[in-house]
């Protein structure tokens, strides 16, 4: 027998090699700065994205003051305007959600919930993040080259992308490729570590069926990035040697100012192709992490056990599965063939049953709960409904005969605000105010909290709901300045500068929450280590904030799922996953085998 | 226990044979790094098949003028082949605790590889000498970004390779050796494997 045989089977069971050796910072500069503690990683990552959120925030007032009162603001003319909108637009979608739902809380709340001490390659998710800021300066400085940053809409369609009279064709279009290349790179170092971690570095005991749906959905969504960012990332060297090189791999013939161009015979549908084929999955890799959070709060905060778990499990893989088939959606009036436009309307309506399930599920997880009105179980609450509003507009949209009048009016801006602006925002708020607690050891102010959940929620209702009347009647999106036209009615522009108040309303309690976060930080209440009598490893740690290597001395071992609420014959309403049975407490009146024993008693 | 498998679990029920004994976990019997290569190379896998699906596309296009195939490509790709080969030579030595085994077959890797990107740029060289530039035609600009891409895995896979090796250099033992040099060939093999594909791919257009 070679040793090789040998070798396949002395790999010894993860149970058993658990301790590793973690790494120790020596210097201050590796512990808070180049540091490889996957917490401290997730600092800095929420941290960057939402500076750069902010950025993309401050964007949205310019455009929407713009829009609300044309010819008011000098500073803004039509380029500017064109380059906020790609700038705002690129920002949230990437370098906001995207970074902090996997960047931030996949780095917290992976090793956390699935009980690792840390990530299983804590080198390069470090690097992961340092290159993620790298992109992020590359990209804030395509604001101040020469032209200035890119102004080709974020979807950054060629030709108009790198032609001659588009914003940002000198060097803005150039970092905006280099930035997204980068954030790529970056991505699939913390990605492999986000996939391998919950595939190998669980606790003893946490099979894959016990992890809480937080830990899925972040899982499933990494494996859906890893998958379609190499798209963009095809896509976006391309269309660099595109510009740069004078390649034609997107670039066709044409004409621009009266001479030919030296591309020839190029391709702009194939990089619609490529960026759709990135660009409807990156939905569903900011919409998992969230339907997984929303889950987990909804289920601990109305003391209740998450309706149907295994569905949730395999909706998440199926919508995953599904959101790569079902891309060109988003190109009917692209000229393709019809056939394909059926094809792709078909499996869009069909990812809406799984989706749907999800929806049902959290509406029965709540029937009948002990529900507490905490601020994370508002804003969930407030996802719910915000999903379901935008998720119904996707089913107009997913149908190419009413998406060919509807397509780049505002009510496509409504539609994508309310399924991946509004909705996993409210989730993002929704789990800050959750895991705050444990990322800081206090808790942010109620009543602040409220003032924030609000007019966020309410706000943001009173901005998108006119906005689908408004493509309803025709407002086309993207427009600077739409002048007099026959159809648009005087009264749009009324409803114009409403939105646009709202907005700067809406803006404001942004404001608020940051001052809450930040005052919290040095003086909010002392949160305890389970503020919310949680049953997720989490909130089982020896201290808050968990220190290095999260779980003291020991690592923990789950006997049960997360979602052990209230459980009958048990005295506590909730059982921590890494309770020993034996330790349980029963109520008095219990006789005979309680609590975990009867199977029938949990569904 | 398949991963399928273990999806079908239904955790609110508690098995009584269960409830006491917690089961190892881990999903694969594997290190993470061997786990962690693999989900990488089907990151790679997803790369090469994009650009390869954009060249086939391109290709139905009219004025597809295909490009000259270098007899260097030919050299080359029996340089990688040879690079690959010498990996799994000290790969084999790791498992035979040979360390001249796995000392012979790291360098002999590491300089196949740099003569195979040498040649890959001497070809590029030739390419433009002959006015076969990235911006005449797409297939050049395709020759040259699949040969830029497949180059830079490349180079990416000699970073590993440095690694190991100069561990190899400060004296760390076979069995040290062992997880990073079984997974450089991993690497080494399925580079091979997409440079033949693309190679096969670029001598029948
Ligand atoms: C306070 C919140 C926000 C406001 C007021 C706002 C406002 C706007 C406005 C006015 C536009 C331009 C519409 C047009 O003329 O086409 C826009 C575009 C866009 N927004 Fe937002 N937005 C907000 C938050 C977000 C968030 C959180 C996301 C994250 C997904 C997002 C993603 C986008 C995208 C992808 C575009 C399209 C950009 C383009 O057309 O190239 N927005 N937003
Ligand atoms: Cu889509």
């Amino acid at each position: 027998m070679s040793n090789g045989m040998l070798e396949e089977t002395q790999v010894i069971p993860l149970a058993e090699v658990e301790e590793v050796d973690l790494y120790h910072a020596h210097h201050w500069i590796t512990k808070y700065v180049f540091c490889q503690d996957a917490k401290v990683i997730a600092i800095q990552y929420s941290a960057t994205a939402i500076l750069i959120g902010l950025v993309g925030l401050v964007l949205s007032w310019l455009m929407r003051l713009q829009l609300g009162f044309p010819e008011v603001f000098d500073f803004i003319d039509a380029e500017s305007y064109y380059q906020y909108v790609t700038m705002h637009g690129m920002i949230m979608v990437i370098y906001l959600l995207t970074a902090l739902f996997l960047g931030g809380f996949g780095n917290y709340l992976i090793p956390l919930m699935v009980g690792a001490r840390d990530m299983v390659f804590p080198y390069m998710n470090m690097i992961s993040y340092w290159v993620y800021l790298l992109a992020v300066i590359v990209l804030t400085v395509s604001f101040f080259v020469p032209g200035g940053a890119s102004g080709a809409g974020w979807t950054l369609y060629p030709p108009q992308a790198i032609s001659e009279g588009t914003p940002g064709i000198d060097g803005g279009i150039i970092l905006m490729l280099v930035s997204l290349v980068l954030f790529i790179i970056g991505f699939t170092m913390g990605g492999l570590n986000y996939v391998v971690t919950v595939l190998q570095a669980r606790a003893r005991g946490m099979t894959l069926m016990r992890m809480p749906l937080t830990v899925w959905g972040i899982f499933v969504a990494t494996i859906l990035a890893l998958l379609a960012f190499p798209a963009l990332f095809v896509a976006g060297v391309m269309m660099l040697l595109d510009r740069v090189l004078g390649t034609s791999f997107f670039m066709p013939e044409m004409i621009v100012q009266g001479e030919m161009t030296s591309h020839e015979n190029g391709s702009p549908l194939l990089f619609q192709h490529l960026f759709w084929f990135f660009g409807h999955p990156e939905v569903y890799i900011v919409a998992l992490p969230a339907f997984g959070v929303v889950s987990d709060i909804i289920s601990t905060h109305a003391r209740k056990n998450i309706f149907g778990y295994r569905m949730m499990v395999w909706a998440i893989v199926a919508i995953g599965g599904l959101s790569f088939i079902v891309w060109a959606h988003h190109m009917y009036v692209s000229g393709m063939n019809p056939y394909f436009g059926f094809f792709f309307a078909t499996t869009t309506l069909i990812i809406a049953v799984p989706t749907a399930l999800k929806m049902y599920n959290w509406v029965l997880t709540l029937y009948k709960g002990n529900i507490h009105l905490s601020i994370p179980m508002l804003f969930c609450i407030a996802f719910i409904l915000t999903f379901l509003n935008g998720g119904i507009t996707g089913l107009f949209l997913g149908n190419v005969i009413v998406d060919i009048p509807l397509s780049d009016t505002m009510f496509v801006v409504a539609h994508f605000h309310m399924v991946m602006g509004i909705a996993p925002v409210l989730v993002i708020f929704a789990a800050i105010y959750h895991w705050f607690p444990k990322m800081s050891g206090r808790m942010l102010h109620e009543g602040w909290g409220q003032f924030h959940f609000w007019i966020t929620f309410l706000g943001s209702y009173l901005i998108y709901f006119p906005m689908h009347y408004l493509g309803f009647v025709g407002v086309p999106r993207r427009y600077f300045e739409i002048g007099e036209t026959a159809f648009v009615p005087p009264s749009a522009a009324t409803l114009n500068e409403f939105i646009t108040v709202m907005v700067l309303i809406v803006g404001f309690a942004q404001v608020v929450f940051m001052a809450n976060i930040i005052i919290s930080i040095f003086k909010g209440k002392p949160a305890g280590d389970n503020p919310w009598n949680a049953t997720s490893l989490e909130w089982q740690t020896a201290t808050t904030p968990p220190g290095h290597g999260n779980f003291g001395d020991e690592l923990p071992v789950v006997y049960r799922w997360a979602y052990a609420y209230s459980m009958p014959g048990v005295e506590a309403d909730f059982v921590p996953q890494n309770m020993p049975p034996g330790e349980v407490k029963r109520t008095d009146s219990a006789t005979g085998p309680v609590a975990e024993d009867p199977p029938e008693l949990h569904q | 226990m398949s991963l399928f498998h273990e999806m079908t679990k239904k955790p609110w029920l508690v098995d009584p044979a269960e409830a006491n004994e917690v089961r190892e976990v881990g999903a694969f019997f594997l290190p993470a790094g061997k786990v962690g290569l693999r989900v990488f190379l089907v990151v790679v896998t997803v790369i090469f098949t994009l650009i390869t699906i954009a060249y086939a596309d391109r290709m139905l296009f009219a004025n597809w003028l295909p490009m000259p195939e270098p007899w260097v490509l030919w050299l080359n790709t029996a340089l990688l082949i040879a690079s690959s080969a010498a990996m799994q030579f000290a790969r084999n030595g790791t498992k035979q605790d040979d360390m001249s085994g796995v000392r012979d077959g790291l360098v002999w890797a590491g300089v196949f590889t740099f003569a195979f990107l040498t040649g890959q740029l001497y070809v590029w060289q030739q390419l433009v000498d002959l006015g076969y530039y990235a911006n005449t035609n797409t297939a050049n600009a395709f020759f040259y970004l699949l040969t830029a891409a497949h180059g830079l895995h490349m180079a990416g896979g000699l970073i590993a390779w440095w690694r190991s090796y100069s561990r190899m250099r400060r004296g760390a033992s076979v069995a040290d050796l062992r997880l990073s040099v079984e997974l450089c060939t991993t690497y080494w093999h399925y580079l091979l494997l997409i440079w033949l594909v693309l190679f096969a791919l670029l001598l029948i257009s």
